[in-house]
C-alpha cells in the first residue's frame, strides 16, 4: 500500500457525513479517512463504525469492547504518538465491517513508540502509575492487536464469536 | 455543552462526600480533566476526604479516566482519607477486572453499601 499524502484536507472526515438516525437495514461497512483530534468527529467515527457492527447483529459486548479499543488506539495516537507534532496533524483511520470481523487500523505519523516498552500496569508494583493501561485494554478487547515494527501503526480485529447466546 | 458546567453531582451525606458522575460516557480528555480538577479539588477542601463516586449513569469509561481515578485515590490516600466505587456497572467493572484495579479500589455493589463501609 503506498502511503498517502501527509495533509490531505479533502478526504478529512466530517461528522455531517456518517450516518443518520433511525434503523437502517443490515449493511457492512469501510472506509479509509483522515482524522483530525477533534471530539465530534471521533465520537462520530465511532459511531458510524459500531452502527455498521450493531446492523449485522454483533451484540453488546462486542459494541463495548469496540468503542473501548477504537477509543484506546485513537486517543493513543493523538496523545502519545503526535506529541510534539503540530496539534492539527491528522491521524489515518481505516475500517472493514462484515458479518465475520471487524478489522482497523489506526496509523499516526509521529516517530513510533516500543509497545514491549510500556511497563505492565497490571503488576502490583505498578498498579498506582496512572497511565498505560490503554494497550491492555485493546489486547484484552480485541482478537487481536499488532503494531508494525515503527510503532506508529496499531491494527485489530475483532472476530465475531461463533456461538453467541 | 457549556465548559464552565459541572460534569458532577455532589451532595454530602454522614461526613461523606457522594459524587456522581452526569456523563455517560467518560471519555474525552477535556472532560476527564475537567471532572479530574473537580474531584481534587473536594479533596484539597476537605480535612479528612470521604469519597463515594457513584458510576450509576457511566455506560463508558477510558484508560484516560482510570488514570484520573488511580490519581484522585492516591491524593486521597495522601491525606489519610477514604474512597468507594459504587453502582458500577457489569461491563465496565469488567474494566476494572482486566486492569486489576479492582484490587486497588474498593468497589461496593451499591451506594448503601459504600456508605456502610466507610470507617
Amino acid at each position: 500500500m503506498s502511503r498517502p499524502a501527509l495533509h490531505f484536507p479533502d478526504a478529512l472526515f466530517h461528522p455531517d457525513s456518517g450516518v443518520g438516525g433511525g434503523p437502517r437495514p443490515p449493511h457492512g461497512d469501510h472506509d479509509s479517512l483522515w482524522v483530525q483530534n477533534d471530539r465530534a468527529i471521533i465520537d462520530s467515527i465511532q459511531d458510524r463504525v459500531i452502527d455498521a457492527a450493531d446492523s449485522l447483529g454483533y451484540d453488546t459486548n462486542a459494541q463495548f469492547a469496540l468503542r473501548l479499543a477504537l477509543e484506546e488506539a485513537i486517543v493513543n495516537a493523538f496523545k502519545h504518538g503526535h506529541k510534539g507534532l503540530p496539534g492539527d496533524t491528522p491521524v489515518h483511520f481505516e475500517f472493514e465491517v462484515s458479518p465475520k470481523r471487524i478489522y482497523v487500523i489506526v496509523e499516526d505519523q509521529g516517530p513510533g513508540f516500543t509497545p514491549k516498552a510500556v511497563p505492565d500496569p497490571t503488576l502490583d508494583e505498578n498498579l498506582e502509575r496512572p497511565s498505560g493501561r490503554g494497550l491492555v485494554l485493546m489486547r484484552a478487547y480485541m482478537t487481536r492487536i499488532e503494531h508494525n515494527a515503527q510503532g506508529n501503526r496499531v491494527e485489530m480485529e475483532l472476530i465475531r464469536p461463533e456461538s453467541r447466546e | 455543552m457549556s465548559q464552565e458546567e459541572s460534569r458532577l453531582r455532589v451532595q454530602r451525606e454522614d461526613g461523606v462526600v457522594h459524587v456522581e458522575f452526569i456523563d455517560r460516557n467518560i471519555l474525552d480528555e477535556a472532560n476527564i480533566q475537567m471532572i479530574g480538577q473537580e474531584l481534587f479539588s473536594i479533596v484539597d477542601t476537605e480535612k479528612d476526604p470521604k469519597l463515594l463516586l457513584s458510576f450509576s449513569n457511566v455506560d463508558h469509561l477510558s484508560s484516560s479516566a482510570l488514570g484520573t481515578l488511580i490519581t484522585l485515590n492516591t491524593k486521597i490516600k495522601l491525606k489519610s482519607g477514604q474512597l468507594r466505587l459504587a453502582n458500577i456497572d457489569r461491563q465496565i467493572y469488567e474494566v476494572f477486572v482486566i486492569t486489576r484495579l479492582n484490587q486497588l479500589f474498593q468497589i461496593s455493589d451499591t451506594t448503601e453499601e459504600a456508605q456502610a463501609s466507610f470507617e
